[in-house]
């Protein structure tokens, strides 16, 4: 059975497009819903992106912005647009289960900070997303409750973490939806399934809610169909949170209208160690198209040097993995979550209900963070980790000293098929490309950039300047406005 | 052969803010269990620490009253290991970079007899470092419950160098840190409540030895005295270790006070690795100059500086400074009393303070603030008594009155018609002639220079004028009679 859906339909349209049919009154927040809904129960059975849904709560909701419309009380842009969430970031009386069997009957009793402003936005806000169990991993295939499916070809993997994010959206699913990238898990995705996603800055957004993986990494971003839906999504969720010490204050400028009032030419730089061994040919072409584009703009294109990208990934499986062995020690079975109906005493309640309640490639990365921080293994793993950390930052703080930009692949390769990569190691390096933003807390985005032979999106990765996503969001307008590549949609 | 004890004291100290230490929920003891939480304070999923800026201010100044060295950045560590009462399997606490560093507490040993000031010492103090106090478990027949309402508590822990020789300093150790930190309004300090805690790490040497013997930690000290006893019982349970030919273990023991006796715990074999790493979570604070301006300007001055200047400005003997010094609200409502008494009325002053409005406060058992008698009442009762109007027993009687009923010493006297007859100076000049002369041993004596035997000839003309007679001009009338005859 498949269903050609068509880019017209309601639940295709971008953010921008659909406010200005709200707003016109030519649909109400209750139809587009409605077509969300009749289209999520359509495809949701091959695409498995939710974990849960409450259509009631969602009709509800947008009733209620009908309601504020009809009174001339409109709250903006998302206004009645549904919103899917990322089940790592928590609504209030919905379930929060970071797909894992450990939070599998856990409901938040509070929201998140982005949920809160969601909100105050007006936005629907729209079922559970799917994801790889704790945000770890490039595929979804983590999660303990189902593998979503890349909406291209539905034997593929949609990308990870936040697999269930983009392949929602690129299933017409919801109209746009929040992840969180950690090492990619914004970007990756959105690479795999053809869609726009951003990690904004470490420190924009407030990760109050958002369940920690590595809190000196998590950042929460947008995925949308368009660079301005990104603009408009990430407008609503930005700022400092007194309930986040890393919240950074920073004058937040109108994102939106800085895609038109930035007009370049840029310097945008080509880091020779993104372009290496392990690049697919196809992707390798692709990424080069958009940057012959950049030139036609009167883009200086300039090869700049990010000499300690070698040492990305592995300092990033040491500091996330320290991170979330300490991160995920409040899930015992004691206050809530799994626990163990076998346990005899303490100690075994604590081990047999971890044993019970974590996936394999949690615990693995529990033992191993576990392991780096070891006394007598500290300095040598943790410690010198860090500094090369820092010296990963100044590589690319180094670098924008002469470009505004800098643009690589946003993965070595399109979407992989389910299982291929059993080995961990293989699994890591997907995010190759992607770690080195979160290690030095920039910005990137992904923005689709081409189709491979076999059909499957490509994606490119803008990174930006520090808290500059204006610049970085209007670098992406200049391409993604002047391609169709986010138009097309997958035949389900 | 000889020992010597060396002791090191590790106290914890609860902060009395008004909220946690990394969240807004209310801090505080005896409210329903589970009652002062929130998502922060049970670690659910996503929530996140924000720093409790008055807990810091409260470390900025106990560190500023005990001479430390103030860290010019406050940096928040992870300390992890698995138990129930830590919600997030880790604790929050300073591990390389604690906020104060070096600083003493002094300490007043007892002197010779209760009149006789002590030995004063510095003892030396290692470190001070803010972090989270846990929760309680209490363990019931099948089960054990937790109750997170002291979790999150701001907690400073204070480590002591082991240069504590005795149970005797150790006591005193703890009186001082205690006052300093209720005069600070840094926290309350009453052990019952948990607000102060003692671990005491113990080992003896034979006298002259250098090097330090095996230590043996000591814990569930929860008053002051128990602290005492225990340290004594074990220093004296070491000792017989070792005399009797047996080797001391190290090990953790629990003192029961009611009992007088301590049991093993844990032995230490087992070290813990915590992994502490910096908390992603949590920026590090600066703490600037101006800072700890503004927060040595809010430090008062502490019991033992107070109890000199006590004795030097006022020449208040030391049983009566050392009182009056313990607590501070006393201290500042004699000071108050004494500035409109006067300060050469400062020893009565302290007197009808440590003995008669003590007793009433006992009596009644209210708070000083809760009193009605003010330093005003003080100042008017002891300038009447030193005038002659108000003899002494009509003193205590107007003073008991004013306890009750809040009203000036003069009002009370004028009520009660309590004022002192005025002096016929001839009936008098005529008791004090009688009494010298039915004493001569008394009148030979002072004579002789013994100035005390004056009051051998002052009890006789007491009782002649039925106690009505002004001492004050019963002394005056003697002296002149006794220089002249």
């Amino acid at each position: 059975m498949s269903h050609a859906a068509m880019p017209n339909e309601l639940f295709n349209k971008s953010i921008a497009e659909l406010a200005g049919l709200l707003a016109a009154k030519t649909i109400t927040s209750v139809e587009l819903m409605q077509a969300v809904i009749a289209r999520t129960q359509a495809v949701e059975e091959r695409v498995k992106a939710f974990n849960s849904y409450d259509t009631d709560d969602a009709l509800a909701q947008a009733a209620a912005s009908d309601a504020r419309r009809a009174a001339g009380q409109s709250l903006g842009a998302l206004d009645g647009i549904p919103i899917g969430i990322k089940d790592v970031i928590a609504v209030t009386g919905q379930p929060l289960t970071a797909s894992s069997k450990m939070l599998a009957n856990f409901v938040s009793p509070y929201d998140a900070t982005v949920t809160q402003k969601l909100k105050k936005a007006g936005a629907v806000i729209w079922g559970r997303l799917n994801l790889d169990e704790f945000a770890m991993g490039s595929s979804t295939e983590n999660s303990a409750f189902q593998t979503t499916r890349n909406p291209y070809d539905l034997d593929c993997v949609p990308g990870g973490s936040s697999g269930g994010s983009a392949a929602a959206l690129a299933a017409g699913e919801a109209i746009a939806t929040l992840g969180s990238d950690t090492g990619g898990s914004i970007r990756q995705p959105a690479a795999l399934c053809g869609v726009v996603g951003l990690k904004p800055t470490y420190g924009l957004v407030s990760r109050f809610g958002l369940i920690a993986f590595a809190s000196s990494l998590d950042q929460i971003g947008p995925f949308t169909r368009t660079v301005e839906d990104a603009a408009i999504l990430l407008q609503s969720i930005v700022g400092h949170d007194e309930r986040d010490s890393t919240s950074f204050k920073t004058e937040i400028p109108d994102y939106r209208a800085a895609l038109k009032e930035k007009k370049g030419p840029w310097r945008i730089g080509i880091p020779k160690e993104y372009f290496g061994e392990g690049l697919d040919p196809e992707v390798a072409v692709a990424v080069q198209k958009a940057i012959d584009y950049y030139k036609s703009l009167g883009c200086e294109i300039k090869p700049v040097s990010l000499p300690h990208t070698e040492y990305g990934v592995g300092v990033y499986y040491i500091i996330a993995t320290a991170e979330c062995s300490s991160n995920l020690s409040r899930y015992d079975g004691i206050r809530y979550g799994h626990r163990s109906a076998e346990a005899s005493d303490i100690v075994d309640l604590y081990f047999k209900s971890r044993a019970e309640g974590f996936g394999p490639e949690v615990k693995r990365r529990i033992i191993l963070g576990t392991y780096v921080l070891s006394s007598g293994y500290y300095d040598a793993y943790y410690l010198r980790a860090q500094k090369v950390r820092t010296l990963i930052r100044q590589d690319f703080l180094n670098a924008y000293k002469e470009v505004d930009a800098i643009i690589t692949p946003t993965t070595p390769t399109p979407a992989f098929k389910r299982g291929a990569k059993a080995d961990p190691l293989a699994m890591y390096l997907c995010d190759v490309y992607t770690i080195g933003v979160n290690l030095a807390g920039l910005p990137g985005i992904s923005v689709p950039c081409g189709f491979s032979s076999g059909g499957l999106p490509i994606g490119m990765q803008l990174i930006g300047q520090p808290f500059k996503e204006a610049d970085l969001l209007a670098i992406a307008h200049a391409y993604d406005s002047t391609h169709d590549w986010t138009k097309r949609t997958p035949n389900l | 052969m000889k020992y010597e004890a060396v002791i090191g004291l590790e106290v914890h100290v609860q902060i009395k803010t008004k909220s946690k230490m990394f969240t807004r929920v209310a801090a505080g003891y005896g409210h329903p269990a589970n009652t002062l939480t929130d998502p922060v304070v049970l670690a659910l999923p996503g929530v996140l620490p924000v720093m409790n800026k008055a807990a810091l201010d409260a470390i900025i100044k106990a560190g500023l009253l005990l001479g430390c060295e103030i860290a010019p950045v406050c940096k928040w560590d992870r300390k992890n290991y698995f138990y129930p009462d830590s919600p997030k399997n880790y604790q929050i606490s300073q591990y390389d970079q604690p906020l104060c560093l070096n600083g003493a507490v002094e300490i007043e040993l007892p002197g010779a007899a209760r009149n006789i000031q002590g030995e004063h010492k510095k003892i030396a103090l290692t470190r001070i470092h803010l972090e989270e106090d846990v929760g309680k478990l209490n363990h019931e027949a099948f089960d054990s419950l937790v109750d997170y309402n002291r979790a999150g508590t701001p907690l400073m822990e204070i480590v002591s160098e082991p240069v504590i020789k005795s149970a005797e300093e150790a006591y005193a150790y703890l009186t001082s840190l205690r006052a300093t930190m209720i005069y600070g309004g840094i926290s309350d300090c009453d052990m019952e409540k948990g607000q102060l805690r003692c671990d005491a790490n113990i080992s003896i040497r034979p006298v002259g030895e250098t090097k330090l013997g095996t230590k043996v930690e000591l814990k569930n000290l929860n008053s002051i005295s128990f602290v005492r006893d225990g340290i004594a019982h074990e220093i004296k349970r070491q000792i017989a270790v070792v005399e009797s030919g047996g080797t001391i273990v190290q090990e953790t023991r629990d003192y029961d006070g009611m009992t007088g006796t301590s049991q093993s715990l844990r032995s230490k074999e087992m070290a813990h690795d915590y992994r502490y790493f910096p908390d992603p979570d949590l920026m590090p604070v600066k703490v600037d100059a101006a800072w700890k301006a503004r927060i040595q300007a809010e430090c008062p001055e502490l019991p033992f500086a107070k109890q000199t200047r006590f004795q030097a400005d006022y020449t208040l003997p030391y049983t009566l400074a050392s009182v009056l010094v313990w607590d501070k609200a006393l201290a500042d409502f004699f000071e108050e009393a004494v500035k409109l008494a006067g300060a050469a009325r400062a020893q009565a002053v302290g007197n009808w303070i440590v003995n008669d409005l003590q007793r009433e406060l006992g009596a009644a058992k209210i708070d000083l603030a809760d009193s009605k008698v003010r330093p005003a009442h003080i100042a008017e009762l002891v300038k009447l008594v030193d005038a002659g109007t108000l003899l002494s027993n009509a003193a205590k009687e107007v003073f008991i009155d004013m306890s009750a009923t809040g009203e000036m010493p003069a009002i009370v006297m004028a009520k009660k018609g309590l004022a002192a007859a005025p002096t016929d100076t001839a009936e008098l000049e005529g008791w004090c002639r009688d009494a010298i002369a039915a004493n001569a041993k008394s009148v030979a004596e002072f004579k002789a220079g013994k100035e005390s035997a004056i009051n051998g000839l002052k009890g006789p003309i007491m009782k002649a004028s039925k106690g009505k007679a002004n001492p004050k001009l019963v002394d005056e009338t003697l002296r002149r009679l006794l220089a002249v005859s």
